[in-house]
């Protein structure tokens, strides 16, 4: 038994000794580092580590949710009565109770990579630096990198259950990123490149670089394209927000709340049936995997999209006791700090049969969108209409042409999803939208506002 | 200490000598009358249940409505080696409600705040306004037209339109970013950027305002910067550490979200000066445009200065006059075009809250300005 989870055990039986009827802890700790490198050189270097646990209490249907990094015996003690103290002046809540065990949960192998432990620091700044070296010597005309940023996590979670239930598991993770600038004249173009792996030995620094630089250099000269409506690809990193936005509406907690426009469509063609979309939280390349969700409930594969048909809600503990539902195992922590809530882990997009040249050859002429800005607030969750903006590249007789900028692309979430013509072929983990492994998309038609 | 000796040895080579700086005592900025957590849980309830039922009151289209009450104390402690000592306290307390009503198959959102750098009497008079104002927007949006597509004349409210100030410029001042020549504001101190008309400001002493702090997360005494002047660029906005590269005083910029986060620049209270011009007349001498009334929130991108704001109230101008509700709308743009494109600035000023998100960390900002003209933005939507 880890230590932690004997800590997470020592909360949930510190909790029930202060009066809950049910309690439930969640105890987290670990390492990370993040190095960021400008110019041949390190601008800044943190390395953190922590330790937490957050107890969620019970008195009948009443919850409470505490947390604290004081892990003594004290502490512990003060923090169960807390989340006790919580409970009793909270709301009665006729669907809330402590999550039942989902029975046995299968291990995955391959969440944490010891490597990572072992690999020093100074090498993840030869690494870092190698991503920079390989944006700048890409082309001539990329003059420098914003930033490139390396982070690594090596992590344990531990959860402990007055159910009856214990169990923990380690996952480690390694990623990097950058911003390249390319220049021409006064002109200034940004491009982004990533990696994602287990440990540093799976991140691909010249390839890193490389897409960062390729992207900056191959928008140079770019144009604002007149307001029209015309077919559209959606890269892989587009598609992953686009997925993104989908694994938000299909939360049970936002349909229930009617807050969803997926709300009451169970069943109903929503899509074209060549978008087939699931959410999978145990697909061992997935940054989201993990044994158990965070409420300790198996992860597990659920279609939500197929035929063209909603086929499901994700649902926690709580949202399946609302909705006469099974939990998905879609219960998220963001961290100790936060109980648990509804959430996509890793949502997968089904490859299709198309090359990305066969997809330009069938968009024809259209545009080819490389990247979204302003989701936040270009993205109304509720009604599904969005309207963000755009960069990319002009589909002229079915093959790549000039470089766009400084356009809108808007519409409503049914009705894109609908118009979905074709998924390309080739898939990869991309960690924009949450984590998604994505593939670019066709679209039929598609509101483009520009000059 | 382990950690800290790995640090120092991979950063050798990189070190800076200390520098002798006076403690500074800051200035008591924010009486708190009413420590928030003095009053009991039960009032807040009353106080959330109070705008549930104003906004479920105000038509039978209202579908849902969720309130959300926050308050926080942090106080800060700052120790550096070269002798200063610093402290702040800082309370804030703040309201939000978001409303979505729902007319046959058309669903609609409203969102309003009421937050400030103050104790619990910020909620003294008549919190549940929000509500009322939340619910109006949305209701209003159920009868709105698809927003039109391309560029024209963009009249932006007062108060949270600031935002646009806050994204089209203020990210483009921050040192970090000017330094490493990821900014179009770079290499261009003391050129005009604007008409002159526009005079615009970063200030952390504004009273109980949002983004307001007696010092900086470094310590430094938080202060007023004037950025642009008669339309000219006049200063970055600095931490100590970029301070020190050019040479000049820190601004009392340096932010940082937590313990955890490493400090950056980082703007306070950012706002543009209330000029001289009636709000009504700006939008009468517009033939055809778009008025964004309020912002769901913006993005830019300080390298190129491309920036998007996303409109959650929009109308169209016709004639000189506000016409139809248009939905879904996103502007979009180049700051230094559409700064300099500002031809008009309203004297009905106001403030507003936000959250502003940079390199990961995540700040309490201020935003305002008056009702402000830009003739010719990009209009994003799906009416082509």
């Amino acid at each position: 038994m880890s230590e932690l989870q004997e800590l997470a055990e020592r909360a949930a039986e510190a909790a029930t000794s202060a009066g809950a009827t049910e309690a439930e802890a969640w105890a987290e700790g670990g390492r990370s580092r993040e190095v960021r490198v400008h110019a041949g050189e390190v601008e800044s270097l943190t390395e953190a580590s922590g330790r937490g646990v957050g107890v969620r209490a019970w008195i009948g249907s009443r919850t409470g949710y505490a947390y604290d990094t004081d892990l003594s015996d004290t502490g512990l003690a003060e923090l169960a009565e807390a989340a006790v103290g919580a409970a009793r002046v909270a709301d009665e809540d006729e669907n809330s109770a402590a999550p039942e065990s989902s029975g046995d949960v299968p291990e995955i192998p391959g969440l944490r990579d010891a490597g990572l432990a072992a690999t020093e620091t100074a090498k993840v700044i030869q690494l870092a630096k190698r991503v920079e070296r390989a944006a700048l010597d890409r082309d001539e005309r990329v003059t420098a990198v914003e930033e490139v940023v390396y982070v690594d996590e090596d992590s344990t979670a531990a959860i402990a259950s007055s159910r009856g239930f214990s169990r923990s598991f380690a996952a480690t993770v390694a990623y990097s990123f950058l911003q390249a600038m390319a220049t021409e004249g006064a002109e200034v173009q940004t491009g982004l490149g990533f990696g994602v792996g287990r440990s540093p030995g799976d991140l691909d620094a010249d390839g890193i670089g490389a897409e960062a630089g390729d992207e900056a250099s191959s928008m140079l000269g770019a144009t604002k394209p007149e307001s029209r409506s015309c077919p559209a690809v959606f890269s892989d990193r587009v598609a992953a927000s686009f997925a993104g936005f989908v694994g938000g509406a299909v939360s049970a907690d936002e349909v229930q709340r009617g807050r969803s426009p997926f709300a009451d469509r169970l069943g109903e063609e929503i899509a074209a049936p060549q978008l087939r979309i699931a959410d999978d939280g145990t697909d061992p390349g997935g940054l989201a995997t993990a044994p158990f969700d965070g409420e300790g409930i198996a992860r597990g594969r659920t279609a939500l999209l197929g035929d063209g048909k909603l086929l499901a809600y994700l649902h926690d503990s709580y949202t399946a006791r609302r909705g006469g539902a099974a939990s998905t195992g879609n219960a998220a922590r963001a961290s100790y700090r936060s109980p648990p809530s509804v959430s996509p882990s890793n949502l997968m997009i089904e490859p299709g049969e198309l090359s990305f040249a066969e997809l330009l050859a069938r968009a024809g002429d259209g545009v080819y969108i490389t990247e979204v800005a302003g989701l936040h607030s270009g993205v109304n969750p509720v009604t599904g209409r969005y309207s963000v903006g755009a960069s990319g590249r002009a589909i002229r007789g079915g093959e790549l042409a000039e470089p766009l900028r400084e356009f809108t692309i808007a519409g409503d979430l049914l009705g894109t999803l609908a118009a979905v013509q074709a998924v390309g072929s080739r898939a990869r983990w991309v960690p924009f939208g949450g984590s998604v492994r994505s593939a670019p998309l066709l679209v039929g038609d598609l509101a483009i506002g520009g000059s | 200490m382990r950690a800290a000796d790995g640090l120092a040895s991979a950063l050798s080579g990189n070190r800076t000598d200390p520098v002798s700086l006076t403690a500074a005592a800051p200035p008591v900025l924010q009486e708190v009358e009413v420590d928030p957590v003095s009053v009991p849980a039960e009032r807040k309830a009353e106080i959330l249940r109070e705008l549930d039922e104003r906004a479920r009151s105000a038509g039978s289209e209202v579908a849902q409505a969720s309130a959300s009450y926050s308050e926080g104390r942090r106080r800060v402690a700052i120790f550096n080696s070269e002798g200063l000592e610093a402290s702040d306290d800082r309370t804030r307390v703040r309201l939000g409600v978001q409303v979505v009503a729902r007319r046959n198959g058309t669903v609609e959102t409203g969102f309003e705040t009421l937050g400030e750098h103050r104790g619990f009497e910020l909620l003294d008079g008549d919190p549940g306004r929000i509500a009322d104002q939340a619910a109006r927007k949305a209701v209003a949006l159920l009868a709105a037209d698809p927003a039109p597509a391309g560029e024209m004349t963009v009249v932006v409210g007062k108060g949270f339109g600031g935002v646009l100030f806050h994204e089209m410029t203020g990210h483009g001042l921050e040192a970090d970013a000017v330094q490493k020549d990821a900014s179009v504001y770079a290499n261009r101190m003391g050129e005009r950027v604007a008409e002159p008309l526009l005079n615009a400001y970063d200030d952390g002493t504004m009273p109980h305002e949002w983004g307001t702090g007696a010092i900086d997360d470094e310590g430094t005494p938080s202060q007023k910067t004037a950025v642009i002047v008669e339309g000219r660029l006049t200063s970055y906005l600095y931490d100590r550490l970029r301070a020190r590269r050019d040479d000049v005083d820190s601004t009392g910029n340096g932010r940082r979200a937590s313990f955890r986060d490493l400090p950056i620049p980082r703007m306070t209270n950012t706002y543009i000066e209330p000029g001289d011009a009636d709000p009504e007349a700006i939008i009468a001498e517009v033939d055809r445009g778009f008025y964004a009334v309020s912002f769901g929130g913006g993005q830019v991108e300080p390298a190129t200065g491309d920036f998007v704001f996303g409109v959650s109230e929009g109308y169209l101008i016709e004639g000189g006059k506000v016409t139809r509700p248009c939905r879904g709308a996103t502007l979009i743009g180049n700051c230094l075009q559409a700064l300099a494109r500002i031809d008009a600035v309203g004297s009905d000023f106001e403030m507003k809250t936000g959250f502003c998100g940079k390199a990961g960390q995540t700040a309490p900002v201020g935003t305002g300005q008056g009702h402000v003209r830009i003739r010719g933005l990009t209009v994003g939507g799906t009416a082509i």
